[in-house]
């Protein structure tokens, strides 16, 4: 009897850091975002949103940061979620489980899914701007200096590499909830295998390349360090007009905003303010993928 | 049952049109196509990371030999290139800001470094010092410069910009690896008892709430994690440390630890979840009481799955670059104490690649740095792969 009297003590111990545990992890993100929040609530108006930074980005407003977002995510999403989509069909529905082929495919989508954001910027570097953009200046701009320097194609291109994963996964996840005996039931019909993924596979993962899609906007709008050197600036006084142009990011602003402006405290306010727009959007982006991502699964189980 | 009528009724539409045998010859034709097509294109990933491994490593290469041919001739254009670029950043006051945000360091050591790497774009204009570069790099001092930079890769002094460089990256390994332990030492045991806690304990509601949180969490942009770092967490630490340097590695640490907790969380949490749940019911049925089952039946089945969940974890941590870059205070130091600022690998990449200029060989070092990253979180992602796929399939399946 005492040592069960023990034991329950250890077990509630035990249960208790557990539960702590996973408080603790609660209270950080809820802790994150109130602070986030609450500092920069103030900022958030209709002309911080639509308008220009001013005197030396110490006043005005995130505009041009909030548009190069919008732009890099959508060239983004062009070039990665049909590449994506592609990817997962083929591991779903040509490739068979155990082949060499999609084993090393999938070992080489997951290792892209861990190799580090900044590795991208140099791949970007080092291929897109040094290798294809030179190559291109000099076979079409007769050597004169055009695609070999940072823009937002690169930096669009770049972060869809780091985005593919994103996409493949949640693609993937999607077309295997098609359940088999609709594939079937179509091949049976007298389709061929390229129209029963057209027309029945693809419909039926429609939502699941969504939620690829969303997660990997978020993902692409959140990160900072691919484009650190593949087309982000600092202060860029127009907005993108072609490919070639450079651009400014949320995330870049923060980070150039809270290390290298002329005075930290000054321009605090904007800071928060920008750090939040750049929150609620990744937030919003990933509650819908949240949601998206539930009602596939429930449509799985039922 | 809509989809497939809709479908049903097309291809009738089309069959009528002409002979069955023909139509199905072509439909075959275009299958093959788009087979060939969609296998093409599942090539890419592995594509890009061939691709990955050759650029980067290429653009470290021509640290390890003598001739530096193909860099000079970029040198020209890319000296052009810099000042176009990033001019504009120069121009503003960024560098009397750089000494700024360094100025707390300076009574240690690494002050002196720190004002040596950034001196030189104060004093002048990127435009000049991009050209001094490319003029003494095409001058052909290029080899001893990049016999002396691979000398001086062990050397304890990272100081790529100065009379002399020296780019001694064993201080960034050391601060890369006391960053990456300190937020492991952080992150793994919350996020694998939080798992615990979801997988044996929690109720259907409670997983309801936990699970999207960490999927929340874990959709962070690390850039505002480090941020939060920066204004907030900083501050509450130091108040309840008393420690002297702000930002140090012991804060970036546990900002990249929260980085960290939803890589972790997620694949403990699946690992935890795949033991069949006859070891629950046997453990139960044994007498054991609940807390024991979790903890001596369910999470030793899973530890295979676990020690992958840290490895990606330190993986995510050590390639980091925005929480270094913020939080970490970015002064090489040697030193083991946690509350000494730090400066990463990956942070040295993205600090000073906008600085360098294209070709030279602190650039080449700057890739060099990149390779190892990239080599590193290669190498933890196959270990965790293939040391998983061995032994939890053994261990779970019971073969």
């Amino acid at each position: 009897m005492i040592k069960n009297k023990k034991d329950n003590i250890k077990g509630a111990l035990i249960e208790g850091a557990t539960l702590l545990s996973a408080l603790l992890i609660i209270a950080i993100i809820v802790v994150m975002f109130a602070v986030i929040f609450i500092g920069g609530k103030s900022q958030m108006t209709w002309e911080f949103l639509t308008s220009f930074p001013e005197d030396g980005m110490t006043k005005g407003g995130i505009f041009p940061a909030i548009y190069g977002t919008a732009l890099l995510v959508i060239i983004m999403s062009i070039a990665a979620v049909p590449f994506g989509t592609i990817t997962a069909i083929y591991l779903t529905e040509y490739a068979s489980e155990n082949s060499i082929i999609a084993k090393t495919i999938r070992f080489a989508v997951r290792t892209l899914a861990v190799i580090p954001s900044i590795i991208y910027g140099l791949f970007g570097l080092g291929f897109f701007i040094k290798f294809v953009g030179v190559q291109m200046d000099n076979t079409f701009m007769g050597g004169q200096l055009k695609w070999g320097q940072p823009n937002i194609l690169w930096a669009s291109l770049t972060m869809a590499l780091l985005t593919l994963p994103v996409v493949i996964v949640s693609v993937e996840e999607a077309l295997k909830t098609v359940p088999k005996d609709l594939r079937a039931a179509s091949l049976a019909l007298g389709a061929t295998k390229w129209q029963t993924i057209w027309k029945v596979v693809i419909p039926g993962s429609l939502s699941g390349i969504m939620t690829g899609t969303i997660l990997a906007v978020s993902r692409g709008a959140g990160e900072v360090a691919p484009i650190l050197f593949t087309g982000a600036a600092y202060y860029v006084a127009t907005l993108p007009g072609s490919f070639s142009d450079q651009f400014m990011v949320l995330g870049y602003h923060i980070y150039v905003m809270t290390t290298q402006s002329a005075n930290v405290d000054q321009t605090l306010p904007i800071q928060f303010g920008t750090t939040l727009v750049l929150l609620m959007l990744t937030f919003i982006l990933n509650i819908s993928a949240i949601v998206l991502r539930y009602r596939i699964r429930k449509k799985k189980t039922n | 049952m809509t989809k497939k009528t809709k479908k049903g009724k097309k291809t009738v539409v089309d069959s009528e049109t002409g002979l069955i045998d023909i139509t199905r010859k072509k439909f075959r034709w275009s299958d093959y196509l788009a087979e060939k097509m969609i296998k093409g294109v599942a090539f890419l990933s592995i594509t890009i990371i061939v691709l990955i491994f050759f650029f980067v490593f290429r653009e470290a290469f021509p640290i390890f030999v003598s001739s530096k041919a193909p860099a000079k001739t970029e040198v020209a254009s890319a000296a052009e290139l810099v000042q176009e670029t990033y001019g504009e950043v120069v121009d503003q006051p960024a560098a009397p800001e750089v000494q700024e945000t360094y100025g707390e360091v300076t009574d240690t050591p690494a002050a002196e470094e720190v004002q040596e790497t950034y001196g030189e774009v104060v004093d002048t204009t990127a435009q000049a010092s991009a050209e001094d570069k490319s003029y003494t790099v095409s001058a052909g001092s290029g080899d001893d410069d990049n016999r002396a930079a691979l000398k001086s890769l062990l050397s304890k002094d990272w100081v790529p910009v100065s009379e002399k460089p020296r780019y001694g990256i064993l201080a960034l390994i050391i601060g890369t690896f006391k960053i990456t332990i300190i937020s492991i030492l952080f992150a793994a045991p919350v996020a694998i008892l939080a798992a615990l806690y979801t997988a044996a304990f929690a109720s259907k509601r409670m997983k309801e709430i936990i699970k999207p949180a960490i999927e929340l969490l874990a959709g962070f942009p690390s850039v505002v994690i480090g941020f939060f770092a920066l204004m907030v967490l900083a501050t509450f630490l130091q108040n309840i440390f008393q420690y002297d340097t702000r930002l140090n590695s012991f804060v970036g640490g546990i900002a990249m630890g929260i980085a960290a907790i939803p890589i972790i969380f997620t694949i403990t949490e699946d690992a935890l979840t795949a033991v069949p749940k006859t070891y629950n019911e046997a453990s139960l049925a044994l007498g054991a009481s609940k807390w024991q089952t979790a903890f001596f039946v369910i999470l030793p089945a899973a530890t295979p799955g676990i020690f992958a969940a840290i490895l990606l974890g330190i993986g995510r941590v050590f390639g980091e670059t925005m929480i270094a870059l913020m939080a970490t205070g970015n002064a090489a130091q040697m030193g083991l104490n946690p509350f000494e600022s730090v400066r990463t690998l990956a942070a040295t990449i993205g600090a000073e690649m906008a600085e360098v200029v294209f070709g030279d060989t602190h650039y080449n070092v700057l890739f060099l740095i990149g390779s190892l990253l990239f080599v590193f979180t290669f190498v933890i992602n196959a270990i965790a792969e293939f040391y998983v796929k061995g032994k939890l399939m053994k261990k779970i399946q019971g073969r």
